[in-house]
This record gives structure tokens, C-alpha cells and sequence, in this order.
């Protein structure tokens, strides 16, 4: 009796595992794709919204995974409906592109800069000691002298 | 190698410095737009071509030159749009015997969410969905609903900001068809 119960116990568990994977899963992509998207009304990502027309969308994208329905899929239905704006990240293609291309210009440019100050401030210092007069290192040298007496 | 650097440079600060600038200036322009209309100017509408909800075509404003126009910006998820929905549409069937245009404006919202709402409050008078909110910049909306009224010549010529009533339209219309 008891062997025959925890076989069935054992077969629920099998067959539960793949369901309780499932919906696991929807709830990941759902969480996903809510911090992908932002929200039209107030600009924020919309895991962190709590407008009328996040929670609108919210359930959208619910509705969408439930059918089926992959994150690209869901992603274009929901740039058709309001603007190329709604991804949290651009799309690396036409205008969109400026966005990834001008902060990594931007980074290559300040490195570059940061570069040629420090190559022209080491060229810069042989010269500096070249500046300093005989007399003024003969006085550095008393006064050292008179510090170790 | 130098110049050639610094060349580069000054020309990434001036690019960022235009896109600044165009992004500022298109902020501004629609807040300039309801400024002008409370100082008593009628400065032209900003035009825009947007599709129609519940057809597969488009619509753009200046094809509507040469009638008084309403033009009202809602949204499905807006409780204030509910609430003027029937003022509106009354209005609208008031006076588009009169050759009145209403024009609703759908903003940030699905096109499915809009047409329940048209079909739930009996809107007779057509819509077009502006998803992005881009003609809600160009017009300075800060929040819905808020209505717009243009005279024969696509000049505005009234602003409501917020919800509206029978006879403030009323108003705002005879104002547009005098102008």
C-alpha cells in the first residue's frame, strides 16, 4: 500500500515538474520584458511603473507570452502601437544606432584626450628641470648641507 | 595626427550640442504653442498625419482646412476622458450638422483599448491614434483630455486644458467660426 502510494506521489511529481517549469518560465520572460520596455506616459522602465497604462500593458504582454508568443514578437506589436520610443535600449540599426555609436565616441574621444595631456605634461618635465638656475641649485645644495649639520 | 583629433572632438561636442538643442526646442515649441493661444494669437495648428482608428487608411489635419475643427486628445486609461466622453459626443452631434469637424486624438494607447472605449461611449465623430505622443509634444499636452479648437484657416483658437463642458465648447466653436 505504502510502496504503491509514494509511486504515485513520485508519478504526480513528474508529471507536475514540466507545468511548474512552464509558468516559472512566463513569469522570467514576463519580468524580462518589463525591463526592456519603458512606459509611454512616464518614461520609466515599466517593471517600475505604476500607471493606468503600464498595468494596461502589463497585462498585454501577459496575455501575448500566455498565447505563444515570443519577446520579439511581443516587442514589435508593442513598437506598432507606440513608437520605436517604448524599448528601454534602441535598436542598433538607422537613427537608433546614434544612440549605442555617440556615448562609445564620446569614451574613445575622452581617452584619447586624456592621452595627449599626459604625453605633453611628460615631454613638458626634462624641460622644467633644464629651467632651474646654477645659482638656485647651488643655494638647495647649502641649505641641505646646513640641514645635516 | 594632433589637429586631426581635436577636429574630431570639437565636431562630437557640436553634434551633441545640436541634438540638445532640437530636443529642447521640440519640448518648447508645443509649451510656446498654449502659450500663444492664452495670449490671444492664433498661431497655425501643427499639422500631422496619423492613422484612423477603426480604418486602414490615414489622416492628415491640414486636409481639413476650411472647417472649424475640435480636436480632442484622449486615452482609454484616462478616467477624465470618461468622464467628458458624452460631453463630447453630444457636442459633436450638436454641430457637425453645422460642417464642426471633431476630431478625437487617441494618445499613448493600444488602437484595441480605443475602439472599445469609442464603441462603449457611442463616439459618431473619428479618432486617429497617436501612440508615441508625438503630436501631444507638438501641442504641449501635458495631460488628458484637453481639446483644441481651429478656425477655417487651421489657426487655433481656443485651448481646454482638462476636462470640458457643453457650454465652454459651445464657446470655443463660436469663437473658431468668427475667426
Amino acid at each position: 500500500m505504502i510502496t504503491r502510494l509514494l509511486a504515485l506521489a513520485a508519478l504526480a511529481l513528474v508529471l507536475a515538474t514540466p507545468a511548474l517549469g512552464a509558468g516559472g518560465g512566463l513569469e522570467r520572460r514576463e519580468s524580462q520584458l518589463e525591463n526592456r520596455v519603458m512606459c509611454p506616459t512616464c518614461h520609466q522602465l515599466l517593471a517600475l511603473s505604476h500607471s493606468p497604462i503600464a498595468e494596461r500593458m502589463r497585462a498585454f504582454i501577459r496575455a501575448q507570452l500566455a498565447t505563444g508568443k515570443s519577446e520579439a514578437q511581443i516587442e514589435r506589436e508593442l513598437v506598432a502601437q507606440f513608437g520605436p520610443g517604448v524599448l528601454a535600449e534602441p535598436p542598433a540599426h538607422g537613427f537608433g544606432l546614434l544612440a549605442w555609436l555617440v556615448p562609445a565616441a564620446g569614451l574613445a574621444a575622452a581617452a584619447g584626450a586624456v592621452f595627449m595631456v599626459a604625453r605633453a605634461w611628460r615631454r613638458r618635465a626634462p624641460a622644467d628641470t633644464d629651467d632651474v638656475s646654477p645659482e638656485l641649485l647651488r643655494r638647495i645644495e647649502r641649505e641641505l648641507v646646513a640641514l645635516d649639520d | 595626427m594632433r589637429s586631426a583629433g581635436r577636429i574630431g572632438a570639437i565636431a562630437l561636442v557640436a553634434g551633441l550640442l545640436v541634438l540638445l538643442v532640437v530636443h529642447i526646442a521640440t519640448a518648447q515649441r508645443g509649451a510656446a504653442v498654449a502659450a500663444a493661444v492664452s495670449a490671444g494669437k492664433k498661431p497655425a495648428a501643427p499639422d500631422f498625419d496619423l492613422d484612423r482608428i477603426g480604418r486602414d487608411d490615414r489622416l492628415k489635419l491640414s486636409s481639413l482646412r476650411g472647417r472649424v475643427v475640435v480636436l480632442n486628445f484622449w486615452a482609454s486609461w484616462c478616467q477624465a476622458c470618461k468622464d467628458e466622453a458624452r460631453t463630447v459626443e453630444a457636442a459633436a452631434r450638436r454641430w457637425q450638422r453645422r460642417g464642426v469637424v471633431f476630431l478625437g486624438v487617441d494618445s499613448q494607447d493600444f488602437t484595441s483599448d480605443a475602439r472599445a472605449f469609442a464603441r462603449r461611449f457611442g463616439l459618431t465623430y473619428e479618432s486617429v491614434h497617436d501612440g508615441s505622443g508625438s503630436v501631444m509634444t507638438r501641442y504641449g499636452v501635458t495631460g488628458l483630455p484637453e481639446t483644441w479648437t481651429l478656425d477655417r484657416r487651421g489657426r487655433l483658437v481656443d485651448h481646454i486644458p482638462g476636462v470640458t463642458d457643453a457650454r465652454r465648447l459651445d464657446r470655443a466653436i463660436e469663437r473658431a467660426r468668427r475667426s
